[in-house]
């Protein structure tokens, strides 16, 4: 069945996308994305994919073209970092709004000013009101299999939406590990045949997209853009489901990790989830009864299923890699503590902002987090909401 | 296929009546006149601008053959990945009509804003005609001055004021840029010479590659002159030598056109109203700057097209 290989997160990305064989892929190089590219772009220069590889001159026509050649029915893929997702931002959200099933690797980069290669999540929570399903993911495997899924996810007739898949730049683009890869039929099969309703190339049955749409219809248009979302939750449980049988691994919408029992826990994305899951079986053998969700549906949002997971929860930290300047803590800790809110669970959420631009997180520092979890169990009393970890003050 | 106005008033127009252009305008006639020229079903795009605006208001579409909008400065971008797309399944064996992609945007969308993208697309030598219908500011937000608004015109925001006495720079020569590109064929056009615009549109679609054709598209709003008097304004640019109409075969350089005898920038800016502050006594200097301009560029095109 699968094959167990040493990839980086880049190099994992880049198989995937060699064994999903796109018709187009657009791209431009930002690191750490740049590898990614190298890597698809020899497979092409080799004839290993018959991809028609377009190397833009920007990001903002990277997704323009990929927008192009999706409307024109060809399965398309696409990548890139920080600010060159910035750039694309204004096609971002048209991609989304034309319904059209585009894949993209995110390989998280902070966004500049000042500029800055490393990891943090500005990059992707930026976009999160752009209409985009985001999976996240802790590993190289999880960068691999997402991909792989994504494809289905967003062709799904009931789904018509692009599809990100988020991969922390360095600590997983450049990073070494071990994985299993499937082999390329299997790929093949599971992503299937893109057989797309309306396309543009189908010069006998001509259609207008993107066309200018005013307060009559405008409104109808983001509805029905709500509405796929909502119906890409069951979608995203089924593909996993059936990527289970083809892989043996199981994906869901988030991952409770020592989650039975738990009265503390955290709640994380990416990479972090890692850390996060060595110092709670370390705290576990100590008897605390600590336990973590790992989301990896961010969009939809699977605000009924958190509720769920978090009953018998006593006190909860969001840890946020990225920032609202402003705002009320970080966009997950709003979103989560949002969600909480008139759930009929009541109990303390703190947010704990980290990692921004690249800065490494402890062990040390979650065991911390963990730690005031308890003093505000114990105490009731929270001496910070939201809080930064690992910052010079 | 040679042109005839009998054979052409038999097809079907691409670009059905009933949209929202102005009344007079030539951008609805170049687009109505690139379509009917294809010989080959033809995929359309558009940057935003007048044409998009006017063409598409949902649920409703002129267009009659598939179209795609997408933004401003990117339509170059966008029927690249088309034209990529229509590859990929091609070789696939998915696909096996012969299909055509043009691409139009205004000079807003294509001398300023999407200059990036357009130079990326013909770089990459994606099989497509990019069509600039020039009405030489951005008309759809209210005639702001562009990169190919004139020296000395009024626009929103190059108005003709007590001290400045409308547009300071020249417009940009984007043809010779895009010649620059070396790319297989590039010309310059009106809609008022439809043969010789039709027959340059059939050249750039016989190509296989890129191509540029950049069209004057006179703007009864913008410029300030009768509606019925588009294609005059589009013929007296022509016969002043302010849009000289050639074509740049493979690097060769040729006049398609050569008016008779030059006639004065007067004849032309004198017909419009954006010009009109250029007659009094203390602006007359402006429109010797343009008269020098103009001649400049006619040499210049002269010495590229007769050596």
């Amino acid at each position: 069945m699968g094959k167990i290989v040493a990839l980086t997160g880049n190099d994992a990305a880049g198989t995937a996308m060699i064994q999903i064989r796109p018709d187009v892929v657009a791209a431009f190089p930002i690191t750490p994305q740049t590898e990614l590219m190298h890597k698809f772009a020899e497979a092409v220069a080799d004839g290993d994919v018959d991809t028609e590889f377009v190397s833009v001159e920007s990001e903002h026509s990277a997704m323009s073209a990929a927008i192009g050649a999706s409307a024109a029915g060809a399965r398309v893929m696409t990548a890139t970092a920080a600010n060159g997702f910035a750039l694309m931002w204004e096609v971002v959200y048209i991609a989304a709004s034309y319904r059209l099933p585009i894949v993209m690797t995110l390989v998280n980069r902070a966004l500049s000013g000042p500029i800055n290669i490393h990891c943090d999540h500005s990059d992707s929570m930026g976009g999160r009101d752009a209409g985009w399903i985001q999976l996240h993911s802790e590993n190289s495997q999880e960068v691999y299999d997402n991909l792989i899924q994504g494809v289905k996810i967003a062709e799904n007739r009931d789904v018509l939406l692009p599809v990100m898949v988020t991969s922390d730049g360095f600590i997983l683009s450049h990073t070494l590990e071990r994985m299993e890869i499937l082999d390329n039929q299997g790929v093949q099969d599971f992503v299937g045949e893109n057989h797309p309703q309306h396309t543009l190339l189908d010069v006998d049955h001509p259609i207008t997209f993107g066309p200018l749409d005013l307060p009559d219809y405008y409104f109808e248009h983001k509805r029905q853009q709500v509405l796929a979302m909502e119906k890409a939750k069951g979608v995203i449980l089924e593909v996993g489901r059936e990527f289970k049988k083809l892989s043996g691994r199981d994906y869901w919408l988030f991952e409770e990790y020592q989650m039975e029992g738990a009265e503390r826990a955290i709640v994380a994305l990416g990479s972090t989830a890692g850390t996060v899951k060595e110092t709670v079986d370390a705290l576990r053998e100590k008897g605390e009864k600590v336990g973590l969700i790992k989301l990896r549906v961010f969009r939809p949002f699977p605000k009924e299923e958190l509720v769920e997971a978090l009953k018998g929860i006593k006190a909860l930290v969001v840890l946020d890699r990225s920032n609202s300047f402003g705002g009320f803590g970080g966009p997950l800790f709003t979103e989560i503590r949002s969600t909480l809110y008139g759930s009929g669970l009541s109990f303390e959420v703190l947010n704990y902002i980290y990692g921004l631009g690249g800065r490494n997180i402890s062990l040390k520092e979650i065991e911390g987090v963990y730690s005031d979890l308890k003093e505000v169990i114990e105490t009731s009393k929270v001496k910070e909401r939201i809080n930064y970890l690992g910052v010079r003050e | 296929m040679a042109l005839s106005l009998k054979e052409l008033s038999q097809r079907r127009d691409l670009l059905s009546g009933g949209h929202r252009a102005c009344a007079g305008c030539a951008g609805s006639t170049v687009i109505r006149q690139a379509l009917l020229a294809a010989d080959v079903p033809v995929v359309a795009g558009c940057s935003t601008g007048c044409m998009e605006v006017v063409t598409t208001i949902y649920p409703y579409t002129a267009w009659r053959v598939p179209f795609i909008h997408n933004a401003f400065e990117n339509v170059a971008a966008t029927i690249s990945g088309v034209e990529a797309a229509y590859r990929a399944l091609k070789r696939q064996g998915k696909i096996d009509r012969e299909i055509k992609f043009i691409a139009f945007g205004g000079d807003g969308g294509t001398y300023d804003i999407g200059i990036q993208a357009l130079s990326g697309a013909m770089e990459r030598g994606h099989d497509m005609l990019y069509i600039c219908y020039d009405n030489e500011a951005y008309m759809n937000t209210g005639i702001q001055r562009s990169g190919a608004t004139p020296h000395g015109a009024a626009t929103s925001t190059s108005p003709a004021g007590k001290k400045i006495p409308g547009k300071r720079e020249f417009r940009k020569d984007l043809t010779s840029v895009m010649a620059a590109h070396d790319i297989p064929y590039v010309a310059q056009a009106v809609p008022s010479h439809w043969r010789d615009f039709m027959g340059k549109v059939q050249k750039a679609l016989s190509v296989n590659g890129p191509s540029f054709i950049n069209v004057l598209a006179p703007c009864p709003r913008g410029w300030r002159f009768k509606d019925k008097d588009s294609m005059e304004m589009a013929r007296l640019a022509v016969e002043t030598c302010f849009w000289p109409l050639y074509e740049v075969e493979k690097g060769t350089w040729k006049l398609t056109y050569k008016p008779k005898e030059k006639r004065p920038i007067t004849d032309w800016i004198g017909r419009q109203g954006r010009f009109r502050h250029l007659m009094k006594e203390e602006n007359k200097h402006v429109i010797d700057e343009l008269q020098a301009n103009v001649d400049y560029k006619w040499e210049q095109i002269l010495k590229r097209c007769e050596g």
